[in-house]
């Protein structure tokens, strides 16, 4: 952890009843870097997306982002736990694409996209608008502007997820499992979106993947999880080539064996 | 059968009418505003919408009704009849309703909530933009189930002496002696409301699943979506 980190996870806990997830984690992303979580399932890795996405709440530790608190805000000068108010203004900077897409089924293609920036950010329609087409065009649906989610393959519908997603600008995007639910080809097409956003934006990427070409193609750091701690970090070529640790090197075989 | 007794059959049917709609907009307000309140993040809230919800489904409507029309004004509160008898048609059907509006809210998946998170609405925002279109579309069915059952309830306020068609029909059976044939009248009064009803309900139900670009298959009375 530096001082220009970004995200900083300082010795943070979590329990779900007796099963702890994770164990006294501490680490930093810096701006701009684009980190891969890898690890066995259970190993804590969405659970740290989540925290990030002020979805789950920490037992103990302190996660910042941009050297602001998260959980916790300053009140008459100790520290108390953060409020709804304070929470969004720490949540304006991140945002989350999820296994399951959660396009909102009530609104089509386009409205996915300008809803926030409009409502949120406070754009004009027509600046959301014109900013939403931009985005689906570089995802490749310009011509679904119109359709419902419903009417979507689940390539197509995450790759909305992820034009909705950046329409907000984020300075922080969460990845977690992203193409998991797709069949190979249908990955394949969400995976180039997320290289050319990777290539042409400056987004600090929190990537949870078991696609270890584009791992490597993307990441600039590795982190392997094991039961809530990270027990390697290495950049890709040096993790994926020369992983040091057992445990590492099992669970890579493992994913080898997989594909 | 004369003229005369026509027009009291119809000026019945008028009544029902009236008390049906009417008791469907004041119980749709009951049930939302009961239904939400039971999800509020405020404990005495959700403990008076509870007593509301728990107390009016274990009252008959028919005691409400009587309280209303009877006892309420011997403590000074003379409400018109109709009024009176709106309101305990629609408190009752409005706590049955609350339990609909509850349970289709909760219904909308956590992840629709966790992704307007992600975009950083409101708490509000999320309610209003994300779960509340997606729980209106879930709670059409189970309305149109209600919306009959108002109408079946408001045969009770015959008993207080509002002429509906219930209560036009007894007058009718009196003045021509042929009971068979005014309650067969009744039935088909009563019926045709019911089947309108439903048809209208099929109509919104379409809607409203179109609304979430679900297909829905084509006939009337089919009206299952998928
Ligand atoms: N809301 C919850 N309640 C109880 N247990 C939970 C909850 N969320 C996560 N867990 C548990 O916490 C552990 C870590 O979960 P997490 O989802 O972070 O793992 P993961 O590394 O993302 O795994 P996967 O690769 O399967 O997605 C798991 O054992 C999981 O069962
Ligand atoms: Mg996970």
């Amino acid at each position: 952890m530096t001082r220009a980190d970004q995200i900083t996870f300082d010795g943070v806990s979590k329990k779900f009843g007796e099963n702890v997830v994770l164990d006294d984690l501490s680490f930093g992303v810096a701006a701009g870097e684009r980190v891969t979580l890898i690890g066995p399932s259970g190993s804590g890795k969405t659970t740290i997306l989540r925290m990030l996405m002020t979805l789950t709440e920490p037992d103990s530790g302190t996660i910042t982002v941009d050297g602001d608190n998260l959980f916790q805000e300053m009140r008459n000068g100790t520290l108390v736990p953060a409020r709804e108010q304070h929470l969004r203004s720490v949540r304006r900077k991140i945002t989350m694409v999820f296994q399951q897409y959660n396009l909102f089924p009530n609104m089509r293609v386009l409205r996915n996209v300008t809803e926030a920036p409009v409502h949120v950010l406070g754009l004009s329609q027509d600046e959301a608008e014109a900013r939403a087409r931009e985005l689906l065009e570089m995802v490749g649906l310009a011509d679904k502007i119109d359709a419902h989610p419903a009417h979507l393959s689940g390539g197509q519908q995450q790759r909305v997820a992820i034009a909705r997603a950046l329409a907000i600008r984020p300075e922080v995007l969460l990845l977690d499992e992203v193409t998991s639910a797709l069949d190979p080809e249908l990955a394949a097409e969400v995976l180039d979106v997320l290289r050319d956003v990777a290539k042409s934006t400056s987004v600090t990427m929190l990537c949870v993947t078991h696609a270890m070409k584009f791992a490597r193609d993307i990441s600039d750091r590795v982190l392997m999880f094991n039961e809530g701690r990270i027990i390697e970090s290495a950049p890709p070529a040096e993790l994926f080539d020369a992983p040091q640790h057992e445990r590492t090197q099992r669970f890579l075989r493992s994913l080898r064996e997989e594909s | 059968m004369s003229g005369g007794l026509w027009l009291r059959l119809l000026d019945g049917l008028l009544v029902t009418l009236q008390l049906t709609g009417y008791g469907a907009v004041l119980g749709l307000l009951f049930a939302f505003a009961a239904g939400l309140a039971r999800l509020s993040r405020h404990r005495v809230v959700r403990g008076i919408a509870f007593a509301y919800t728990e107390g009016f489904r274990g009252l008959p409507a028919l005691v409400v009704l009587f309280w209303l029309v009877f006892a309420l004004p011997g403590l000074g509160f003379q409400l018109n009849p109709l009024f009176a008898g709106v309101l305990a048609l629609s408190l009752n059907i409005g706590a049955y309703g609350a339990e609909v509006v509850r349970g289709a809210v909760l219904s909308v998946p956590a992840g629709q909530i966790e992704a307007a998170t992600a975009l950083n609405f409101t708490r509000w925002q999320r309610m209003r933009r994300v779960v509340l279109p997606q729980a209106v579309v879930a709670m059409v069915p189970p309305f149109g189930n209600l919306l009959i059952e108002l109408l079946k309830a408001t045969a009770l306020v015959s008993l207080v002496y509002l002429q509906d068609l219930t209560f036009q029909g007894q007058i009718v059976r009196a003045a021509t002696g042929n009971t068979a044939m005014t309650f067969f009248g009744l039935l088909v009064g009563y019926g045709v409301i019911a089947l309108i009803l439903t048809i209208l309900m099929r109509l919104v139900e379409r809607r409203a699943a179109a609304s979430l670009g679900r297909a829905v298959r084509p006939g009337l009375l089919s009206g299952r979506t998928s």
